[in-house]
């Protein structure tokens, strides 16, 4: 999987997180914090989602990880590559 | 507030039914026999029947906040909406932290914790995957909690749980906080979501107690001789209460105004309703209101229309009214809505307040052979009946555990 395509991933688990949300033109280098309403619970989401859809794990010390499209690439792209997707 | 108890009115309505999203809607249906029973998958069970509400859940919730509340939490924040607007008080401006929410329920919880159980089930009931939402999606004070989320209400917002007595209780007990100054203006009344839960209607056939009809418009019949249970359904209502002073110096419209009310018990069995201690709880209700039983026009009854119910509460009823009481009409919603459990009693007062102003008592429909023992002098069956005088409203809600609750509006009088 291409950072390009985990990012795509991230994308589509917070389009069903934040449905009210445009998130056609986030920017990748910017938290996502700063570009739309995520609380703690939201983040808490995508880690969940990130469980369920993709069986991958994003253990508590690395939630900072998740905090733009750009740092999800950076620490999930190897994961995804790790289970050979 | 003066040292006289103050008086307590009802000045807005906001409700969801399965038959109507407004009150003129709900009332119109009710007086055209219009009912909103349908048929509804219900899980691990196949299709049964349901009273859905169709309310417009994005008037006042955004798609996230749906995503993350509960049912009952958006059909709470939808009637406490409407009712607010529907009072005509500029909210915008009232003090948040003056303001009660208090949400009868007959139980909350049991939907999403199945939801989650389902959830955890695709993942071989690894608990991993259940969600970080269960817990303040379960709290027993969640409908409430949502309203004050989605208001800005800082006051105290809670649920009574009281079984399907529940719907009275939220009026009851936020008129005795109006009164004890504790808040100057009320949301109150009763939600459910219960038909979201495959537990309650498991619960309810394992008893023989689910209504089961061909039509499903048909099912729920209460006092009829071939009645065989309840039909669950979803709903709210929400009322503004406010003292009467209050209300007056803002000039706003009345509805009605609390008469008295009695909750007891019957401490005698975990499901089987006893008439005496019903009976025992509409005479208190009559004494708290200063009135005889020849006051009261009309009578909303509870009966669900299962076999024994409706007979215990028409014995109650036959001991309170007796055979002398011209002018007093009784009547039952839910062969419309079926039973909206937590929402059953404020929902039925509801459909009864515009007979204040339109003297006609709405009729209890599908009833096409009456059972004897039900027959109450005074039973308004399947047409509305213009009457003389409506001042007075007496509205029973009992529940599980022997809950009765008895809540008596009249005709508000300068």
């Amino acid at each position: 999987m291409t950072k390009d395509e985990t990012k795509q991933v991230v994308l589509e688990i917070i389009a069903d997180i934040a449905p009210d949300e445009d998130i056609s033109n986030l920017k990748s280098d910017v938290r996502l914090r700063d570009q739309m309403q995520l609380d703690s619970m939201d983040f808490l989401d995508i880690v969940m989602e990130l469980r369920k859809r993709h069986n991958i794990e994003v253990p508590e010390a690395d939630y900072i990880q998740l905090a733009s499209l750009d740092s999800c690439a950076e620490y999930l792209t190897p994961k995804f590559t790790a289970l050979g997707k | 507030m003066s040292l006289k108890t103050p008086r307590i009115v009802i000045t807005g309505v906001g409700l969801t039914a399965p038959n109507g999203n407004t009150l003129t809607e709900f009332r119109q249906n009710l007086l055209a026999g219009v009912g909103g029973i349908e048929k509804k998958e219900i899980r691990y069970m196949g299709e049964l029947l349901a009273g859905v509400c169709h309310y417009d859940a994005l008037k006042y919730q955004t798609k996230k906040e749906l995503r993350v509340g509960t049912r009952a939490g958006s059909i709470s924040i939808y009637c406490a909406r409407e009712a607010v607007a529907n009072s005509g008080i500029d909210f915008a401006a009232f003090p948040k932290d003056r303001i009660g929410v208090y949400i009868g329920t007959t139980e909350h919880g049991n939907v999403e914790t199945e939801n989650e159980i389902y959830a955890i089930s695709k993942f071989n009931y690894d608990t991993k995957y259940w969600s970080h939402y269960h817990n303040p999606r379960t709290v027993s004070n969640n409908p409430a909690g949502e309203i004050s989320l989605n208001l800005g209400v800082t006051g105290p917002a809670y649920t009574i749980g009281a079984a399907c007595a529940a719907g009275n209780m939220g009026l009851i007990h936020a008129t005795q906080m109006l009164r004890l100054g504790e808040v100057d203006l009320a949301i109150c009344g009763g939600v459910s979501e219960s038909i979201h839960t495959f537990g309650i209607y498991a619960g309810f056939k394992s008893q023989n107690a689910l209504a089961t009809h061909p039509d499903p418009l048909k099912a729920s019949r209460p006092f009829d001789r071939d009645r065989n249970g309840i039909v669950i359904s979803e709903g709210g209502a929400l009322y503004t209460l406010e003292r009467l002073d209050d209300a007056l110096a803002r000039g706003a419209k009345i509805y009605g105004e609390i008469g008295g009310y009695c909750v007891n018990s019957d401490a005698s069995d975990y499901v089987l309703p006893n008439p005496g201690r019903q009976a025992e709880c509409v005479r208190k209700a009559l004494k708290s209101a200063g009135m005889a039983p020849q006051d009261i026009h009309i009578v909303n009854t509870h009966a669900t229309a299962t076999p024994l119910g409706d007979i215990q509460e028409c014995e109650a009823i036959r001991a309170v009214f007796g055979e002398n009481c011209p002018d007093t009409y009784v009547n039952n919603t839910k062969g419309y809505i079926g039973h909206c459990m937590g929402a059953a009693g404020a929902l039925e007062l509801a459909g009864n307040l515009p007979s204040f102003d339109d003297l006609v008592v709405h009729p209890t429909i599908n009833v096409d052979n009456l059972d004897p023992h039900c027959a109450l002098p005074g039973l308004v069956l399947n047409h509305p009946k213009k009457v003389g005088k409506v001042d007075t409203i007496l509205n029973n809600s009992f529940g599980m555990l022997g809950i009765n609750s008895t809540l008596i509006v009249k005709r508000f009088v300068p």
